[in-house]
């Protein structure tokens, strides 16, 4: 891995560019996450800005573009409604000392365990369900609303054909809303929703009572946001690895993305995490060091200090038209395809974990259940054991644990032979049970007079074979 | 005299790559280059679509492999050459740069949607490239 020198100041010009681009790209959908969860734009902006500054410090992957997301939006709307801006704020703080902790332990090793399955049933569910929160901007809100939306989204798609060095979404926002402005529709703006920050945010302590009746309030919170959080986190981490060829550190990339949302609460910034989208952007860009992260961030902080009173003109059904592009990128159109061609088990996982995130409207329940299922079906299909007979000589395929230990012992039901033979050369023993239960074939045989012998076993099979007996 | 290919799995690249090195049997001391490159435009949905990082090197693998195969066969030389990024862009710059005599490259690539918002990797290609261009149908 380069030294840290190297990930701050190796590639200073295009980070810094690449830096500037970002910071244009994240302010759209730091707008649309305030107005998703039901708080002031502050909220989302403040945690932008801080989140981005942090991890450019302590990620772990050099180029992540870490921000408020959509993801973690998604999973405090309830809290919001029910209890208020001061305990979303208490459980992002939580959400980072969880982080924290779970980096020290080591959670990324854990990502091996989710399977591509489930990260495409939270990828499209998260998309599904911005789509759906863009709604309620679009649907019976006057012609004027389906124009400025569409015109957004034909923007949006248009104009990289042409021109690509200033975000796409960012054209058609100035566009659409100079022409909002000039032609004089009416139009429900960012400004009549919210308020825009004029100054940096501050440090203060949520004023929330500091007893066990809010933690339980907070913690089921704190503890999706975390899993989600570290979910989207890590693979886009992975993404960058990939796109860069180089290595990144995941555990310190968790234990970053924790000390990043526990500041971010004291400043009166929502839980965020890693954005896939912009961090690619990133990386198109030319962004590769830890310096286009720190850019991203200050730069989207002194564009809403400087042009604050532009932003809030911008009308609603032009934000919703860029969402509506969002959503329709963070789905995985691939999905259907994946869908005819996939194993049947890993296709159930994943429209499993999509209907029950948009069934609990909770991002993180959905991933542990598609894990757990994806689990228990990959258990399924390596517990296939197969006994072939020849003669006396009984083959057994596939290997021996808890799991499998009833089909190898159904096998021997009846037995004719005066002497058999138990081949293990294509089989492996990995537990108890499946000592246990050739003890138990081994015993019924010789209780009915037939001669037992056991062969083919492998050193490690051998080695427990005789530990345990 | 170096002929290069623009590959990217598809049925009509792999048609472009059959008449390439057709060509390349027929020439005199030639090199065949084979250019695949890995659209960061689909680096989200490639990690998503493959069950881990090793298997996604492997599908990446499976697309060059059956190229190189067949110019083996022919006795073609030739090599790969892995790019990252936007795949036009990465293209006409590799094939200037590097002073390529031919391209050789299909009509369309993967995905058509794509093409009809994007602009053809092709049409793109052709305009921006130094050399003589055969577009495979």
């Amino acid at each position: 891995m380069q030294n840290l020198q190297q990930q701050w100041f190796g590639n200073v010009r295009a980070d810094l560019l690449a830096g500037i681009v970002v910071g244009l790209a994240l302010i759209p959908e730091a707008l649309a996450f305030a107005f998703i969860v039901g708080v002031d734009p502050r909220v989302a902006l403040y945690a932008s800005f801080t989140i981005a500054v942090i991890t450019a410090f302590v990620g772990g992957r050099p180029g992540l573009i870490s921000a408020a997301t959509g993801a973690m939006a998604l999973v405090l709307v309830s809290l919001m409604a029910d209890h208020g801006l001061e305990y979303v704020l208490a459980a992002t703080i939580l959400t980072g000392i969880i982080q924290l902790i779970l980096g020290f332990l080591g959670v990324a090793n854990l990502m091996r365990f989710i399977p591509n399955s489930v990260m495409l049933g939270f990828v499209n569910a998260l998309g599904i369900m911005i789509f759906m929160t863009q709604l309620p901007y679009l649907v019976g809100a006057g012609t004027m609303t389906y124009v400025f939306a569409i015109g957004t989204l034909i923007l949006v798609y248009a104009v990289p054909r042409f021109f690509t060095a200033i975000p796409a979404p960012l054209i058609a926002i100035v566009v659409m809303t100079a022409i909002a402005l000039f032609s004089g529709v009416k139009l429900q703006a960012i400004g009549d929703l919210g308020t825009m920050p004029s100054s940096l945010p501050t440090f203060f302590f949520p004023d929330i009572p500091l007893n066990f009746e809010t933690f339980k309030i907070i913690l089921p919170y704190s503890l999706a946001l975390s899993i989600v959080g570290l979910l989207e986190s890590l693979l886009t981490s992975q993404v960058l690895d990939d796109m860069t060829d180089t290595p990144s550190n995941k555990n310190r990339e968790a234990r970053g993305q924790g000390i990043a949302n526990f500041i971010t609460g004291f400043f009166g910034g929502m839980a965020g995490c890693a954005l896939i989208g912009q961090s690619v952007i990133n990386i198109k860009s030319g962004g590769r060091g830890r310096l286009s992260t720190l850019t991203a961030g200050a730069f989207l902080m002194f564009l809403i200090i400087v042009l604050g009173d532009l932003v809030v003109k911008i009308p609603m059904p032009v934000l919703a038209g860029v969402m509506v592009m969002v959503a329709a990128t963070t789905f995985n159109w691939g999905s259907f395809k994946f869908l005819r061609s996939a194993p049947r088990t890993e296709s159930i996982v994943m429209l499993i974990t999509v209907g029950i995130i948009l069934y609990t409207h909770n991002l993180a329940i959905g991933v542990v259940i598609g894990v757990i299922l994806s689990a228990l079906f990959f258990v399924a299909k390596i517990s296939r054991v197969t006994v072939m007979k020849n003669e006396n000589v009984y083959a057994i395929q596939g290997p021996l644990f808890f799991a499998s230990t009833t089909k190898f012992i159904q096998a021997f039901d009846d037995v004719n032979e005066k002497q058999v033979i138990i081949d293990f050369e294509n089989s492996q023993l990995w537990d108890e049970s499946a000592v246990g239960a050739i003890f138990k074939v081994v015993n019924k045989l010789e209780s009915k007079g037939i001669y037992v012998t056991i062969q083919g076993l492998n050193s490690s099979s051998e080695l427990l074979y005789e530990k345990l007996l | 005299m170096k002929i290069a290919v623009a590959i990217d799995g598809s049925e009509n690249a792999m048609r472009a790559a059959k008449h390439a090195i057709m060509l390349a049997e027929y020439l005199p001391r030639v090199m065949l280059e084979i250019i695949y490159v890995q659209d960061f435009g689909k680096a989200k949905d490639e990690r998503l679509l493959a069950q881990s990082p090793e298997s996604l090197a492997l599908k990446r693998e499976q697309k060059i492999h059956p190229i190189l195969a067949m110019a083996k066969e022919s006795a073609v030389d030739a090599k790969v050459i892995m790019l990252k990024g936007n795949p036009s862009q990465e293209i006409i710059n590799y094939v200037n740069e590097k002073k390529i005599d031919k391209l050789v490259i299909g009509s369309r690539g993967l995905s058509s949607l794509q093409e009809m918002v994007m602009g053809s990797v092709s049409q793109k290609v052709l305009k921006h490239v130094e050399c003589p261009v055969t577009i495979v149908k």
